[in-house]
């Protein structure tokens, strides 16, 4: 096995490593989490109940309202963000979000990055770079 | 210095701190999301609509606020006129609601942060109908999904989603990143609706939105609608609007024959145009069904998401009068300060209270401590004419259903939902 590399746009935030928690859904952090227990809480979502404390996000486009640009910041400030955030297509609040928050954001990858990357994958993400490695 | 972004002399001497601290870190943070999403330049923007409710903000973000407020009056204040969308909490009502002391604390130290850097709190996210509507082809800088998609669609104003931090941002350097909605290119159409059925309702509006919402990619789709004779009115647009927005994340319509920029499906497709989609009166209807109804009981009716304009507040009003709101329901009505104030005036409010409904005033349901208010109150089935409203407060814990202002009412005085 060796390490796979998947090429995006460059991104905001710090390079980081994590385990990756990944569905196809969409992303609002207004819409989709209980914030305070740090799980996704909107029954529709596919990733609900799960902790995304620490993960590596990976989902597909930026939905919902404006909130989110202040929530990552908070978020990150109890130490309840995820590591990072990967979309196949953000939106400004997301990108605001994470300039805030300074949380490692990257979309517009090569291809599905909901796809290319499966829940439990070990990802380096390098925003500056505009890479995230799946390690093999 | 800029990346890849031109910089003007101004704009360098904003980055090497001539006009203080405040504007220098927002500049930088500009250029993050500009450089994000490759803008050429920055836009000067003649006004700010700023989302800040203190739930969002949590205690991080109201202490992120303080620290720029400490500043001195010349570097902190803003610089164009900002007003700020609903707050969370209204402190005539907070007690009444069983909200917290400490949310109200919360509330006040933020909005001592927002008056030092001189914003207008207008708490209301209906500015574009209610403060000071942008012109056609205006610059600007707004908070909230609704108003935003509002203002670029129905006035033909330009602006992408600003969120809280960006739009203070905005508002302390008066200029944004130019991409999105700012640029021609930005507002050209990509996917095609026919509707066969007009809508009728506010909550119709809504659905029709919802409908397309779902349908649409994400930010960057621009859904534009054939076959909408006559034009909606603004409370129609409105829910139209902050639906498509809420469902899809998208800040930009066009209604052919309606909307400013399109007169003709020509003004806004390049070449060969997609072919529609065809929305009629039974995707409505499934949009309503998939929220399904409330017949052993409704514990909350909300009528905000938008807030309501004044005339909103009549039409619940003479719905409302001489009845009495049953007992084991709650009836909510969000309304802006400068709209309840004139309701108070003109004897809106006292009718919807003598009814047993709620009246409040700079707030909207969902920015006011949604989860803990509910669980305060024993509320979790909702009912509601909002589109929007249903999108997003499942996850707060809610069991949500859509109606009609009627049946909302009429459900309101019943304690339940009929077939």
């Amino acid at each position: 096995m060796s390490d796979r590399v998947i090429r995006g746009h460059v991104g905001v935030g710090s390079a980081v490593t994590g385990i990756a928690l990944v569905a196809r859904d969409d992303f609002s952090a207004r819409y989709d989490l209980d914030r305070v227990a740090g799980v996704f809480s909107r029954p529709a979502h596919k990733l609900c109940g799960e902790s995304y404390v620490g993960r590596i996000l990976v989902l597909n486009t930026a939905k919902g309202g404006v909130a989110t640009a202040w929530m990552l910041y908070e978020m990150k400030s109890r130490g309840m963000a995820p590591a990072a955030l990967l979309l196949n297509a953000a939106n400004p609040i997301m990108a605001q979000g994470a300039a805030l928050a300074e949380l490692a954001f990257m979309d517009r990858f090569e291809t599905d990055v909901t796809s290319a990357i499966r829940t439990g994958d070990e990802v380096a993400v390098d925003p500056a770079a505009g890479t995230v490695t799946v390690r093999g | 210095m800029g990346g890849n972004m031109r910089l003007t002399d101004h704009e360098d001497a904003i980055l090497a701190g001539a006009f203080g601290e405040p504007r220098r870190r927002a500049l930088q943070q500009q250029m993050m999301v500009g450089r994000f999403f490759d803008a050429g330049d920055f836009v000067e923007i003649s006004q700010v609509h700023l989302m800040a409710d203190t739930e969002s903000l949590g205690e991080a973000g109201v202490a992120w606020l303080e620290e720029l407020a400490a500043f001195p009056e010349e570097e902190r204040r803003v610089r164009v006129p900002t007003v700020t969308d609903p707050r969370g909490i209204d402190f005539d009502a907070y007690k009444r609601l069983n909200q917290l002391e400490s949310w109200a604390a919360l509330e006040q130290r933020a909005i001592d942060a927002f008056v030092a850097m001189g914003l207008l709190m207008t708490d209301t996210c209906i500015n574009y109908q209610t403060i000071f509507p942008p012109a056609f082809g205006e610059h600007i800088a707004f908070g909230d999904t609704g108003s935003t998609i509002y203002a670029n669609s129905v006035l033909g104003a330009r602006s992408n989603f600003e969120g809280g931090p960006a739009a203070l941002a905005a508002a302390l350097t008066g200029r944004t990143p130019r991409y999105g909605c700012h640029l021609d290119s930005g507002r050209r159409g990509t996917h095609r609706f026919a509707v066969k059925d007009r809508p009728r309702t506010l909550s119709d509006w809504g659905a029709l939105g919802g409908v397309v919402g779902r349908a649409a990619g994400s930010y960057w789709t621009v859904p534009v609608l054939e076959g909408i004779e006559g034009s909606p009115t603004s409370d129609e647009l409105k829910h139209f609007g902050a639906a498509l927005a809420s469902y899809g994340s998208v800040p930009l319509f066009h209604m052919i024959g309606v909307t400013p920029e399109a007169h003709a499906l020509g003004d806004v497709f390049d070449g060969r145009m997609p072919d529609p989609v065809t929305v009629t009166r039974a995707d409505m209807d499934a949009f309503y069904e998939g929220f399904g109804l409330h017949e052993d009981g409704v514990d909350v009716v909300v009528f905000a998401a938008p807030q309501q304009s004044l005339v909103e507040m009549q039409q619940i009003a003479r719905l409302l009068q001489g009845r009495t709101v049953a007992s084991r329901t709650t009836l909510i009505a969000a309304t802006s300060p400068e709209v309840k104030s004139a309701c108070d005036r003109m004897g809106i409010t006292a009718t919807i209270e003598a009814a047993g409904g709620i009246v409040l005033k700079g707030v909207c349901f969902y920015q006011m401590y949604a989860r803990e208010t509910g669980e305060a109150n024993g509320w979790k089935r909702l009912l509601t004419n909002s589109a929007k409203l249903v999108n997003i407060i499942a996850g707060y814990g809610y069991e949500p259903v859509l109606a009609p202002m009627e049946r909302c009412i009429e459900a309101a005085c019943a304690g339940r939902m009929s077939k």
